[in-house]
């Protein structure tokens, strides 16, 4: 069989995109975190603050350097394997990732340095302000990097000449997907770092270590979910709508629906056979899509036969990523009215079953992001700019399958070896947790490397 | 009234480009150099010298990667698919270098791997890059405006050549940066690898300079038709002034010098490639106005980068500033 460079290369860069993106999944919101445990220090001055400040720099430290190196690669993939794409798209996507890389990436280098290593060279607001900074270059760069993935999807503000020639900045920046997935995105990132800092509070309160710092983080955790976890519902349901509005099939793979009409049920299982053009093993609750979808329970939903075959995206990708991100925010929602309940009788801290199941649902937040971006992007699917150019029209002329085998071969192995040792690294420094008072010391000036990830192995020293 | 843009791009990314060749390129010689360092508190020194700035050198890779794409997206899509596989060798080697300096500390019994992935990763990366530029120079077939050769067609003798020529390019700048850096034995060992690392260089500098114009005609005229030949005569005739001077001065024993002479023959390198390839962005197919983003693009990015790039520089020169003087054992990873 010959190896096709188009699968291969959407493989490809499904596989970079995913695996970098567990990184910033999981920055974005500790960069905001650790801007809070800083500023509540400033104004407490309550150690434990600090304390958990620093053991969170030390885990940023070493995921931000993941995300940093598996970032590099991503702008090569738009040259190497989507050579027509860029030449098309680049007036309209290139200076949007040219602001990111000026705005974000050089602002979070500049002050990342200050708040890992710059404790005791600054004074104390300054320090607190790095933190702010580095927190906001870590959105500035999920703005522009969405703006330019959001056009992808509601393409604004063009028009056609010999590839995509901008009319209007502000219609391209701010395009009609661009506000929802924005919010939508910030949000659920943040979820995943509050479940990943709640279950790691929980697994030192079920080994009765760092009682204290566990506590803090449970509430911290919780509180934040108990705000987002509902208003990611409200966010989630506004994006439907959005995507509803434009881009049809994608809600139609979404919920398996095959033919248009009113009174749509919610299909709550199914194995979609796209051949057949109908939904075996069914289990689905009438009436309710189209009461989600449209707000009204006679509310019109186009099925997928209203596109042509070759329009229509994947359908059991986005039908089931779909359902993996709304049961895992279920998960998340459920564990917060649990911690709420167990927090009024007094057994937050205390309820083994409960503790154990934060530990479990540390992975709940990437799976979500994963499975959302799946939801979204295969739903994208055929158009690589939604109705306007074909993924399979964007791909390298030059280039074939064996060489993208290769490739993504190559990746495979590397990113195996690299982010397992940085999984394995990141575990062992969470396992330890926050230091004790007695060994609490940041890094001298002496034996400041100034790099993020010696920032992790700063009191690691025999 | 529409203002040509085009020049001024050509200048930011011919910044940019090389600002990455500099400062990535001393820190990549120091990995090349690295396991040959005569022992292993030489090694923990080499590492500390770049530790607190290599990441920061890295970022001008992105600038100069994403400068292309925003600026000439036309050289961006014929380029990136010709150099398909030096792209990947060279990715892959940056990834395993980069986090070889934040795995070697962390690790206990698998410290020799990080060590060997942080050399090797170096020189692959180095290998790599040197056979873009050899590509670039070499040039690429255009058909319809896409790349019209074979993903393996950098394998050729010159390519190959200028891809080693550039090892022995970085390892004189990572050499000559260990000799600012460091005292002592390893400072006299630096010395040594830097006269290596200089004849080797200046060994492939003529090689290239004498191929190049053969591999290209148009280049050869540009060189040696009248009154260029007289004009542009300084360039080569500076280049053999700097290596004496750079010679001279690790014989002297000199500290900061030789990095600097060092660099300064990369600019006339750069210089040179510039002359031979000027105004082709795609060497020798299309011309940097023929591959240039639509103006109101150009111009939408040229606000930012007009703004931001001083304090780009502004955070570089802070953070060398903080980091000047010679290297201790103590800071970093112990």
């Amino acid at each position: 069989m010959e190896a096709d460079p188009l699968f291969l290369s959407r493989l490809q860069f499904a596989f970079l995109i995913v695996f970098h993106f567990l990184l910033p999944a999981f920055t974005i919101g500790l960069a905001s975190y650790i801007a809070v445990l800083e500023g509540v220090h400033l104004w407490t001055r309550n150690p434990v603050y600090l304390r958990l400040s620093n053991f969170w720099i030390r885990m940023f430290a070493v995921s931000f350097g993941l995300g940093v190196v598996s970032g590099i690669v991503m702008p090569f993939q738009f040259g190497t394997n989507w050579s027509r794409f860029s030449e098309a798209t680049a007036n309209v996507i290139a200076p949007l990732m040219g602001y990111e890389g000026l705005m974000a990436f050089f602002l979070e280098a500049a002050f990342l340095g200050v708040l890992l290593f710059g404790r005791k060279l600054v004074p104390a607001w300054a320090h607190f302000a790095s933190a702010l900074m580095v927190a906001f270059g870590t959105l500035l760069s999920a703005f522009w990097i969405l703006a330019a993935n959001s056009w992808m999807h509601t393409p604004a503000g063009f028009e056609y000449a010999d590839g995509f020639v901008v009319t209007e900045w502000l219609a391209v920046i701010f395009n009609p997907s661009f506000p929802y997935r924005f919010l939508h995105t910030v949000t659920a990132v943040y979820l995943t770092t509050a479940f990943t800092v709640i279950g790691v509070a929980a697994y030192h309160l079920l080994h009765d270590r760092h009682v204290e710092e566990s506590r803090i983080m449970l509430v911290m955790g919780f509180g934040l979910t108990t705000v987002l976890a509902p208003l990611q519902l409200v966010l989630g349901d506004l994006h439907g709508l959005n995507t509803l509005e434009h881009q049809p099939a994608k809600i139609a793979a979404m919920e398996a629906i095959w033919e248009t009409g009113p009174r749509q049920p919610a299909v709550l299982f199914a194995i979609p056979d796209e051949d057949a053009e109908i939904n075996r093993a069914e289990i689905a609750i009438p009436n309710l899509a189209s009461l989600y979808l449209t707000h009204d329970i006679s509310g019109v939903v186009q099925g997928l036969k209203d596109f042509k075959p070759e329009d229509r995206p994947p359908v059991l990708p986005v039908f089931i990523g779909f359902r993996v991100m709304v049961a895992m925010w279920a998960v998340m929602m459920g564990l917060t009215i649990c911690a709420w309940y167990l927090g009024m009788r007094g057994e937050l801290h205390r309820r083994r079953g409960f503790l154990r199941a934060c530990v479990w649902a540390i992975p709940s937040g990437y799976i979500a992001v994963t499975a959302g971006w799946i939801t979204t992007e295969v739903g994208r699917q055929p158009w690589v700019v939604y109705n306007l150019m074909r993924t399979a029209d964007g791909l390298t002329p030059s280039i074939d399958g064996g060489d993208v085998a290769v490739s993504l071969a190559l990746y495979a192995l590397v990113y195996a070896v690299i982010f397992g040792a940085g999984f394995y690294i990141l575990v062992r420094l969470a396992r330890r947790g926050p230091h004790m008072p007695a060994e609490d010391r940041g890094p001298r000036l002496s034996e400041r490397p100034a790099r993020p990830l010696s920032a992790a192995t700063e009191s690691e020293a025999p | 009234m529409t203002l040509d843009l085009v020049p001024l791009w050509t200048v930011i990314l011919a910044v940019a480009v090389f600002m990455y060749v500099l400062l990535d390129g001393f820190d990549l010689g120091v990995g090349i150099l690295f396991p040959f360092a005569p022992d292993d508190e030489a090694r923990l020194l080499m590492m500390n010298s770049v530790a607190p700035v290599w990441d920061g050198n890295e970022t001008w890779l992105i600038l100069g990667g994403i400068g292309l794409f925003a600026a000439f997206p036309v050289a961006f899509a014929i380029i990136m698919p010709a150099l398909y596989f030096p792209i990947l060798l060279m990715l892959l080697g940056l990834l395993f270098r980069g986090v070889a300096f934040e795995f070697r500390p962390n690790a206990r019994r698998s410290r020799r791997h990080w060590d060997r992935a942080f050399f090797l990763g170096s020189l692959v990366a180095t290998f790599a890059q040197g056979c873009v530029l050899g590509q670039y120079v070499h040039g690429f077939p255009v058909r319809d405006g896409q790349y019209a050769g074979g993903t393996l067609d950098w394998v050729n003798p010159f390519v190959l050549a200028v891809g080693v020529g550039l090892v022995f390019g970085y390892m004189l700048l990572g050499a000559t940066w260990l000799v600012m850096k460091t005292e002592g034995p390893l400072q006299d060992w630096a010395r040594g690898k830097s006269r290596l690392a200089l004849v080797g260089v200046l060994a492939f500098i003529t090689m290239v300079s004498v191929w190049t114009p053969l591999l290209e005609p148009r280049i050869a005229e540009r060189w040696f038709a009248w009154p260029n030949i007289a004009l542009l005569s300084p360039v080569p005739l500076a280049t053999v002034a700097l290596a004496w001077l750079l010679w001279r001065s690790l014989a002297r024993g000199d500290d900061y010098p030789p990095f600097f002479y060092a660099m300064g023959l990369f600019v006339l390198c750069y210089l040179g490639l510039a002359i031979s390839l000027f105004p082709y962005v795609v060497p020798h197919s299309i011309t940097l106005d023929e591959a240039a983003a639509h103006p109101n693009s150009q111009a939408f990015l040229l606000l930012g980068t007009l703004f931001l790039l001083p304090v780009v520089f502004g955070y570089f020169g802070w953070s060398y500033w903080v980091f000047r003087g010679k290297v201790r054992a103590d800071i970093g990873y112990h």
